[in-house]
């Protein structure tokens, strides 16, 4: 957490990010192609990768442009252009009144409840005392902070996620699979 | 930054909930679930910063997770308009009594 002039530039760029995120967000969420609701949620991701910088979480944000904006989203893209959805007879496709009425009651009462959440004390003592995500990356860099407790702690876990990927892999390619006379 | 941060994570886990329920695309609806994950991730960074670096490793494990689920979820898309010719949610209801 910065301190002194810097703090004012910090907190400006935090809120201004997390704006544009929302913003994006909800010009995707009402956007009727297909394409141009994919480009506005790249820009949300962008905008979530700024957040993760200005968060100390450089790695992370990294990882957000290349996976997610990058991999991801271009997934979908390629997945839509395959599909040809890209016609005006696919894009009237919000619900009827109901749904958009279960839709804001379920909206209202999700923020509600995480309201709620975030103002729940938690003891002081679990946090860490302030700045030392900061400290450890000027120490050690940004990754190694990650690294470590990725191939000690989680090993498990994170060997179990190879093999997710690998039957993720398998049933994409089983999945797309043109069918030959039903074999 | 925590309380901020929590906020914007509530607001677009929000918007992709609400997206969900309305649009009958399911290229969008699924789009929004990516959106609901990213929320997740910007709340799990957030609280990295305070109790700890696990959460940002827990962040590498939801991006892998929704890396999977995007690759097996678009081929599940293409088989489905491969064999009703259509993405409208409206329109897939074999599982309708």
């Amino acid at each position: 957490m910065p301190k002194g002039d810097f703090s004012l530039v910090y907190t400006f760029h935090f809120y201004l990010f997390g704006l544009i995120a929302i913003v994006s967000a909800l010009l995707f969420v009402t956007r009727k192609s297909p394409v141009a609701a994919v480009l506005w949620l790249v820009t949300t991701m962008f905008c979530l990768a700024a957040l993760y910088v200005l968060l100390d979480a450089q790695f992370i944000g990294a990882i957000q442009v290349i996976v997610y904006a990058g991999a991801i989203m271009v997934v979908f893209l390629f997945v839509i252009m395959l599909l040809n959805l890209g016609h005006p007879s696919e894009l009237a496709d919000a619900r009827g009144a109901g749904w958009k009425l279960a839709a804001g009651a379920v909206g209202i009462a999700l923020l509600a409840e995480v309201f709620t959440l975030t103002r729940a004390k938690i003891p002081d003592r679990l946090s860490l005392p302030p700045g030392s995500g900061a400290q450890d990356i000027v120490r050690e860099g940004a990754i190694a902070p990650i690294a470590r407790p990725l191939f000690t702690e989680y090993l498990l876990a994170f060997e179990l996620t190879s093999v997710l990927l690998l039957a993720a892999i398998v049933g994409a390619v089983v999945l797309g699979r043109r069918r030959q006379d039903a074999s | 930054m925590l309380a901020e941060s929590l906020f914007f994570s509530a607001v677009l886990f929000v918007i992709g909930v609400v997206g969900v329920l309305t649009r009958r695309n399911a290229i969008i609806v699924f789009m929004c679930v990516e959106l609901m994950l990213n929320a997740v991730n910007l709340a799990f960074v957030a609280f990295a910063q305070v109790y700890g670096v696990a959460g940002q490793v827990f962040v590498f494990f939801v991006m892998t997770v929704a890396a999977a689920e995007a690759a097996v979820g678009l081929a599940i898309i293409i088989a489905l308009f491969r064999h009703n010719q259509t993405v409208n949610l409206q329109q897939i209801n074999l599982l309708k009594g």
